[in-house]
């Protein structure tokens, strides 16, 4: 068993950890996931690359509760995921058993970030291909949070975020069109920005909506069509609004 | 002596526990709650040492909860009651809880259902069941006076008919009770039979 203590990370000789960037890179092909924080909302939605006919959908849920005011969504290897979203469950559990107050998002993130940093720095391990979006309210004061956490283990909290297939046009267009929102506007906004990478429908996207009040709710496939169709409408709209007083000049 | 004992009913099941807190000769408190609510359809009364019993519920309450975001899905009341009493069993060669519990459920295929598990991790799923001085007298009632299918009000008849019993033949009574009651909309609290009343703090 001495042969597998060796370290698999270790340092290159310009500073870099080639193990981590490469389990970055892991991300970078994993599904695109989008988080947007709301006043009052917070929305997760991502994407469902085509389910094979034969499968199931619904024991693929790519978005997850840790706790009753708790939610995740990540991108990047799935097998890892389930190992990391267990320990992060147990963690919840635990902590309210010693505690007796909930998790706060921040605490959870950073549990996670501390797991996924440890096996950066462990002998015979690689690290997590993953990157996790995490979102809840805190149990005290209510407020939303969105938290991001990468395979290095680091963590930051986010107005909205993306991770996972073309998360940089995803964020650019956020950073382009993010305002304080709530409720529906919220939801509009994470569901516009996921569709800017995927295709148009129901059935590619999984959202969930996170309430003070009531939780982690998913949406139904016909809901997200509805709402796709809203979407679509105002674009075509918007476009309509452009072409028509550039025809009235002639 | 603390007294807990429930009974089921046509599709529901009451626990009653008695809400004294007391530490030899001195009564800590009279209103102490020792019917958790595991979750949203299942109540655990527990009696005996008090560290063990509020240690104990809750870390099956913990566990409870951890299964349900596991698997999607809430125990069953039967799964429920024996994975407590697993955890009784395990921990009794080494360090045993010394807590006897009374645990009512509510599942949507089965109904109602109570299971006896006392501090030496028997299990035996009952229609009635007592722990305590009080379980003689309140054995003795339901023995006399239940029936498979009583509703809510028949129940809780007979309960404070058991309650009356061991007020007035136990030498050292319990004061005040509380009432729990769990069917198809959830389980809470029912009643509290209180014959004394804390002074109210400032």
């Amino acid at each position: 068993m001495a042969r597998y203590d060796r370290a698999i990370t270790v340092f290159s000789p310009d500073g870099h950890l080639f193990q981590v960037e490469y389990a970055l890179e892991a991300v970078r092909k994993g599904n695109a996931a989008v988080g947007v924080r709301g006043t009052d909302t917070i929305v997760l939605a991502v994407e469902k690359k085509s389910t094979p006919k034969l499968q199931d959908s619904r024991s693929v849920r790519k978005i997850v509760n840790l706790d009753d005011h708790i939610a995740l969504a990540c991108a990047g290897l799935k097998a890892d995921a389930r190992v990391l979203i267990n320990r992060a469950r147990i963690e919840c559990q635990s902590y309210k058993l010693t505690i007796e107050d909930p998790v706060t998002v921040e605490y959870i993130t950073r549990y996670i970030a501390g797991l996924q940093q440890k096996y950066t720095q462990s002998g015979g391990v690689r690290p997590f291909g993953l990157s996790t979006l995490i979102i809840g309210f805190d149990p005290h004061t209510g407020t939303p949070s969105l938290y991001q956490t990468d395979p290095s283990g680091t963590f930051s909290a986010w107005k909205a975020n993306a991770t996972g297939r073309n998360s940089n046009s995803i964020r650019e267009f956020l950073e382009k069109n993010y305002k304080e929102t709530s409720g529906q506007e919220t939801l509009k906004l994470a569901i516009r920005a996921l569709l800017e990478v995927v295709e148009s429908g129901g059935k590619n996207i999984e959202v969930a909506v996170m309430t003070r009040e009531h939780g982690l709710r998913q949406l139904e496939e016909a809901e997200i069509d509805a709402i796709v169709a809203d979407i679509e409408a105002e674009k075509a709209a918007a476009e309509a609004a452009k072409k028509a007083p550039a025809t009235k000049e002639t | 002596m603390e007294s807990v004992f429930g009974l089921v009913g046509k599709d529901f099941a009451i626990v009653v526990a008695d809400t004294s807190a007391v530490h030899s000769i001195l009564v800590h408190k009279t209103n102490e709650d020792k019917i958790m609510v595991l979750d949203s359809h299942k109540l655990m009364g527990a009696s005996g040492e008090t560290g063990d019993r509020a240690q104990f519920t809750e870390y099956v309450q913990k566990n409870v909860a951890l299964y349900q975001f596991r698997n999607g899905i809430p125990l069953t009341n039967a799964a429920a009651a024996n994975f407590t009493r697993g955890e009784l069993a395990t921990a009794l060669r080494k360090n045993p809880y010394q807590v006897n519990i009374i645990l009512a459920g509510y599942d949507k295929d089965v109904g109602p259902s109570l299971y006896f598990i006392d501090y030496i991790a028997s299990l035996h799923k009952v229609d009635k069941a007592a722990f305590g001085y009080g379980s003689y007298f309140a054995l003795a009632m339901m023995d006399r006076h239940y029936r498979r299918d009583m509703t809510v009000e028949e129940a809780i008849e007979l309960v404070d008919k058991c309650i009356m019993e061991i007020r007035s033949r136990l030498v050292i009574a319990p004061p005040n009770f509380v009432i729990k009651i769990v069917d198809k909309d959830g389980a809470r609290d029912y009643a509290w039979r209180e014959s004394i009343k804390d002074a109210p703090t400032a």
